[in-house]
């Protein structure tokens, strides 16, 4: 423990220098010596089957090293799937093993060649014929039929309780709506990158832009049928990931085509293969219905929800969670089914489910609060449960009506005019929303981490983790410095390398406790080794782990006892460093608790009253997610979550073609992220009272902040100009009616 | 040749298809400019080319013969940041730091261009003789940027305090 | 890419020579739409003559016309003084399109010849009559959302993409050209065609000819003008629908309007009847609601992009109510 604890503290990012003068190297720009650059070529049609792939005129391109199709392939078993945790991969569909298509962007042939631009030619160049099949596009088509799937991210794809219908149909007030949003792609401004280098038959390296190091081992020795420790995955620094970068078949083929051209290969995918050869967040189709007595309790919560996989899994998108556990009703019907499309898989984007799950709900909160002619944020205070409402379970820490108190003071909100179309200022309509935001807490078992001191004073930590912006580095450091008690400037933290110990994926906002939770492990580990090495002069003699505790740089019997500093410690050991290494207790945290974090979403639109365009002038975000180790890179996710909910708001979408499955728009001059003139001053604030239950008191950020955002894009829009848009994005037709 | 960061290149071209991008990030060893697209959708790839911000990706390297190119490896000097570079650093204006060089290129040659009074969209007078540099003039200006971790504010609070004197 | 050469050119005459004797080449601009096209695969020119650095000088010619030579970057008209104070709406196009960083590459000359944005057509998986005549237009039955509602045919629905363009178009602008021919002028409005049976011939350019200066007269001195954009996204976004309007309006009648319409047609549109529906009316409401209907008079919907007719209509009505 630290006297003068740096957790809390706003300490800039580690990495900040190496970022801001271009000397961070990325996946692709690791120089890797003899390296031959590839280029996919991609399917063009939806199902069916390749009936013939002629090479002449690319074989015989300038450059060509090696190419690759399911001719030649080698056999590669399936990849693990993530949800199992013994793999990252979202579809369990054969790499390059047969002539099956099954999505339109299919990697069916790789072109190695000696530089890019010649690969990029040659690969121009392959010429493949197809015997087309029906393909499965049409999601309208196929909805109705559409099965539940086994379950939703490991729980109950429905839940029951009551009559939901009856009480709907019974209610003093009603809203059952439909609400849509389109396929989005998660869009890092790093497109995926790989390369990989052989050492022998059976040993390999690879760099790749992945959040998941290592588990992309793990793939890796699955699909090559290699040992684990045989397989080097490094990836430092990672140019955003958002759920995606994790393992596809793009990384299979590289190392498949490396071992073919018997040299290193590197794979950077083209934007357009971004969005073709991964999966993005699949589109949703979902009903909400609310029914409330006139005394304004819920008696009916009624969430249905049909979202999309490819065909070869990808997962159920837990639209359904957020009606899970945010209000009390008298019954709920949750319903969630799936409908298997030739597109690719649904992978995991930024607060999977959740996102767009809450779009659908927090909207119907705000249509009931209209149509009871109640504040929408009185509205949820009312509906506030006192337990988990679907498990019964008690939360370890809510502090929701707080959230909602402080933030509408902040905001302003009760200067608020409920009613719709009353603000104006020149040709623009004011409009003010909000929504509620909530992600589940996740703690993934299976982290490790390795702490070592050295005789000069210093602690690193070592984990097979990830930096993609984050600031995992600086934050843990953070933690490590106050656990160990030392200066934040003498704990290095090192990640990136599957040569550490090995790490959770980053994802489900769960990286941070992750790691904290293996770090305490390794540090306890750590001191027994230390207190084994003292002699029997030291006051620790004989002391075991739960009589001392960590502060100034060493080991000292509880309460205010005598010690020893660790370069004593080593140095009369004669060592010049030790490392104890741990695994992270199993995260039994959830057996008896519903552990969430929440948080509230305000917002300000400004709607064109003559072009329908809107633009977002104002924003805050109150939350409510335990304990914050660092404001600055907290307030940073927050915020980043909260730019990426305002582009599914008002112009992210995916579009598919449903004759041919193929996405059209697949590039960012065409995908609509937000640019800098579409985002305000984003405030955001917390509560940070900590869980009682979670490592280190905190629960993930990274997500929560992008829950509930479109909701309240949408409610605002509502308020400004009367219009309720049920479908995402909001453009300017559908806010004009035309 | 290509002058870049100061020091003359001389550069064999062998293949026209090069981009500068390419030229930069391979042959010249300078990693700093990135590729998020190779098609003018992003901005990660902006350079100063003359003194003018530009796109590597879609600027062929003989384009650039006899001209001068800055990388952000060439923005600070003797070794130390540039103030930019600190602000963005204390704003916190950037995450995963991929389209950070490039917000950086862009924020100078954008602060040059308003110097020099090019108009923007939002400019409250498009004919006026010179422009402030309010926080809409660079959010406008520095469109051609894209950020996905969203790390807008800071990088606004940053060009304001380097160019303006002190955030909002 | 396929492999090309690259050749500079110093002046007006070695371009067109330089062009005229290389089998197989095109002009290069700032290359910020003919390089992604090629990137793309959707170009595939046998060699480049770059063009980007001929003279570019912008001047007011000793007939009083604006003369902006086709190297001229976006950025350098955009903040040229003259063009700022005389002929605004041109520089209201520029910075409402692309980005700083694209406005300081692309050329005058390029942006007007720039390809359309359609997705099919930059797609090469996709049929497209305009990339390759007689395979078919898959956003007939497509997506089309950004497609025409004017001037367009069954064999191509593309956009013009060009803002520069629209406002020029309002401005009766002339494009100067150079070719193995000699020298022509053409009318801007005329420098584009419409898609008819044949898309992919898009622009009345002979073989080799370049565009070496676009004139622009001086507008009347009493009219006033303004360039209005839709589109959802804030920023870097090609236009939904565009309006370039010039209006002149004493004691409350209109004397004279020039109306131009973006992202509507495979050119920029001059609405030629409404203006002529305008002139000599009462400066009101009505009057402009008249002409808006008479400017889309002939608009027609396909799938996914009705609503620009109502759009358009609206961005009309209130752009001509503002300059009245
Ligand atoms: C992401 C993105 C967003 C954009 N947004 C917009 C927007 O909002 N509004 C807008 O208007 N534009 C937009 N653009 C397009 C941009 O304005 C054009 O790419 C640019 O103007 C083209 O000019 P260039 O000099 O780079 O042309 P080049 O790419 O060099 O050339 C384009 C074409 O013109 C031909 N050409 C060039 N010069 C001449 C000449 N002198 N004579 C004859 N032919 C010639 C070339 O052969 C080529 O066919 C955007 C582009 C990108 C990449
Ligand atoms: S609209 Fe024109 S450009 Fe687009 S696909 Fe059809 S023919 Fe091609
Ligand atoms: S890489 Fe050049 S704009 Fe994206
Ligand atoms: S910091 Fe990650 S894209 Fe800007």
């Amino acid at each position: 423990m630290n006297a003068d604890p740096v957790v809390g503290r706003a300490v800039p990012r580690r990495d900040g220098p190496a970022k801001v003068s271009g000397a961070a190297a990325f996946t692709a720009e690791v120089p890797v010596e003899g390296t031959a650059h590839a280029k996919l070529v991609c399917s063009t049609v939806a199902a069916g089957e390749i009936t013939g792939i002629d090479l002449t005129e690319a074989r015989s391109a300038p450059g060509v090293v090696a190419i690759m199709t399911h001719h030649n392939a080698p056999a590669m078993r399936i990849a693990p799937l993530l949800i199992t945790l013994r793999g990252a991969s979202f579809t369990r569909a054969p790499v390059m093993q047969d002539a099956r298509i099954r999505w339109n962007g299919q990697p069916v042939a790789i072109v190695v060649a000696e530089t890019p631009e010649q690969a990029d030619h040659a690969a121009s160049l392959v010429r493949v014929s197809y015997a087309l099949a029906e393909a499965r596009l049409v999601f309208d088509d196929l909805k109705a039929g559409a099965p539940q799937p086994d379950h939703v991210q490991g729980e109950a794809p429905a839940v029951m309780i009551g009559d939901a219908e009856a009480a709907l149909r019974a209610a003093d007030t009603r809203v059952d709506q439909v609400y849509r949003t389109p396929w989005h792609t998660h869009c890092a401004i790093e497109p995926h990158a790989t390369t990989v280098a052989w050492h022998d038959d059976r040993s390999l390296t690879m760099w790749d832009a992945t959040q998941a190091i290592t588990h992309s081992q793990a793939t890796l020795a699955e699909v090559f049928s290699l040992d684990l420790e045989n397989i080097r995955v490094v990836s430092q620094f990672v140019g955003g990931a958002f759920g995606n970068k994790m393992m596809w078949s793009h990384q299979i083929l590289c190392a498949a085509a490396a071992r073919l051209a018997q040299r290193p290969v590197r794979l950077v995918l083209s934007r357009s293969d971004v969005f073709r050869v991964t999966g993005g967040r699949t589109r949703t189709e979902q009903r909400v219905a609310l029914g409330a007595r006139a005394d304004g309790t819920l008696t009916a919560l009624i969430h249905e929800a049909t979202t999309t996989t490819g065909i070869s899994d990808g997962f159920a998108e837990q639209c359904t969670f957020p009606a899970r556990v945010l209000y009390g009703a008298d019954t709920f019907g949750i319903d969630q089914r799936v409908v298997e499309l030739h597109t690719p898989a649904n992978s995991s984007m930024r607060a999977p489910g959740e996102s767009v799950g809450s779009f659908a709900l927090e909207c119907a909160i705000d249509e009931l609060a209209e149509q009871l002619d109640v504040d929408p944020l009185d509205l949820r205070t009312r509906f506030e449960p006192a337990a988990h409402p679907t498990t019964g379970k008690p939360f370890s820490a809510r502090h929701l009506l707080e959230a909602y108190r402080l933030g509408a003071e902040r905001f302003g909100w009760a200067e608020r005019s409920s009613a719709p179309r009353s603000r104006r200022d020149g040709p623009w309509w004011i409009g003010q929303g909000v929504a509620t935001a909530t992600y589940p807490y996740t703690r993934m078992p299976g982290g490790r981490a390795s702490v070592t001191v050295s005789a000069d004073g210093h602690a690193t930590v070592r984990t097979a983790a990830h930096e993609m912006g984050m600031g995992t580095a600086t934050v843990q450091a953070q933690y490590a410095a106050d656990h160990l008690g030392l200066p934040l400037d003498r704990v290095h933290f090192e990640y990136g390398d599957s040569r550490h110990p090995a790490a959770v994926p980053a994802g489900g906002s769960a990286q941070t406790v992750s790691i904290i939770a293996s770090v305490v492990a390794a540090t306890r580990a750590l001191t027994a080794e230390l207190l084994r090495l003292t002699s029997s002069d030291s006051p620790l003699a004989g002391a075991g782990t739960d009589d001392v505790e960590l502060r100034d740089g060493g080991i000292y019997l509880r309460d205010g006892g005598a010690g020893q500093s660790w370069p004593d410690i080593l140095r009369r050991a004669g060592r010049d460093e030790l490392t104890g290494e741990g695994a992270a207790s199993p995260p039994t945290e959830t057996a008896q608790h519903a552990m969430h974090s929440f948080g509230v979403q305000f917002c300000e639109v400004r709607v064109h009253d003559v072009t329908g365009e809107v633009r977002v002038s104002r924003w805050l975000g109150m939350f409510d997610t335990g304990r914050i180790i660092n404001p600055r890179t907290a307030t940073s996710q927050f915020r980043g979550a909260i730019v990426m909910g305002i582009g599914s708001a008002l112009s992210e979408e995916t579009i598919f073609d449903e004759r041919t499955g193929r996405v059209l728009n697949a590039t960012l001059a065409e995908y609509h992220v937000p640019v800098h003139a579409d985002i305000p001053p984003i405030e955001v604030a917390w509560l940070g009272h900590p869980d009682p239950l979670a490592p280190m008191a905190g629960k993930g950020v990274g997500e929560v902040g992008m829950v509930g955002v479109a909701a309240a894009v949408a409610n605002a829009v509502y308020n400004a100009t009367g219009r309720r848009i049920r479908d995402l994005p909001i453009t300017p037709d559908k806010v004009l009616g035309l | 040749m290509i002058v870049i960061n100061g020091t003359p290149h001389e550069i064999a071209i062998t293949d026209p298809r090069r981009s500068l991008l390419d030229h930069l990030r391979t042959d010249a060893g300078l990693h700093g400019p990135k590729k998020g697209c190779d098609q003018g959708g992003c901005g990660a790839c902006t350079v100063l080319l003359d003194g003018r911000r530009v796109l590597a990706c879609l600027t062929l390297a003989a384009q650039a013969d006899g001209r001068t190119v800055t990388t952000v490896e060439g923005v600070g000097r003797d070794g130390d940041l540039d103030p930019l570079q600190e602000a963005f650093i204390n704003h916190d204006g950037f995450q995963c730091g991929y389209c950070t060089p490039g917000q950086v290129c862009s924020a100078i040659g954008m602060a040059d261009e308003v110097a020099r009074g090019v108009p923007s969209r939002v400019s409250p007078e498009i004919g006026a003789a010179s422009f402030d540099l309010s926080p809409d003039e660079i959010r406008e200006r520095m469109s051609g940027n894209l950020c996905r971790c969203g790390a807008y504010n800071g990088i606004v609070a940053a060009i304001e305090e380097t160019y303006v004197g002190g955030p909002r | 890419m396929k492999p090309f050469t690259y050749q500079r050119a110093d002046d007006v005459a070695s371009a067109v020579a330089a062009a005229a004797t290389t089998p197989g080449a095109v002009y290069l601009g700032g290359g910020t739409n003919l390089v992604d096209l090629m990137r793309q695969n959707i170009e595939r020119p046998a060699a480049l003559v770059d063009i980007s650095r001929l003279p570019a000088r912008i001047e007011i010619g000793t007939d009083g016309r604006l003369r902006i030579p086709a190297a001229a970057t976006n950025t350098d008209v955009a903040a040229d003084p003259v063009v700022r104070r005389d002929f605004r709406i041109i520089a209201e196009a520029i910075v409402n399109g692309a980005s700083g960083q694209i406005r300081n590459m692309a050329t005058v000359g390029g942006n007007l010849m720039q390809r359309t944005r359609c997705l099919y057509f930059y797609d090469a998986g996709a049929h497209c009559n305009k990339r390759e005549p007689g395979s078919g237009c898959d956003a007939v039955d497509g997506h089309n959302r950004m497609h025409a509602v004017l001037g367009a045919s069954p064999h191509c629905m593309a956009t013009h993409p060009s803002d520069l363009a629209v406002a020029l178009a309002a401005l009766d602008a002339r494009v100067h050209l150079a070719g193995p021919a000699g020298q022509r002028t053409v009318e801007l409005r005329d420098l584009h065609r419409l898609p008819g049976d044949t898309p992919h011939v898009e622009h009345t350019l002979e073989p080799g000819e370049l565009i070496t200066t676009v004139s622009v007269p001086a507008p009347p001195a009493e009219a006033r003008s303004a360039y209005r954009k839709v589109r959802e996204r804030a920023s870097y976004a090609f236009a939904l629908v565009s309006v370039a309007a010039l209006l002149e309006v004493r004691d409350g009648t209109v004397v004279s309007a020039r109306l131009a319409l973006g992202g509507v047609a495979a050119k920029p549109w001059r609405a030629a009847s409404a203006e002529a529906v305008l002139t000599g009316a009462p400066a009101t409401r009505a009057s402009f609601e008249r002409a808006a209907d008479v400017a889309l008079a002939d608009a027609r919907p396909l799938t996914h992009n009705g609503f620009k007719i109502p759009l358009m209509r609206r961005v009309i009505v209130s752009t001509l109510e503002e300059l009245s």
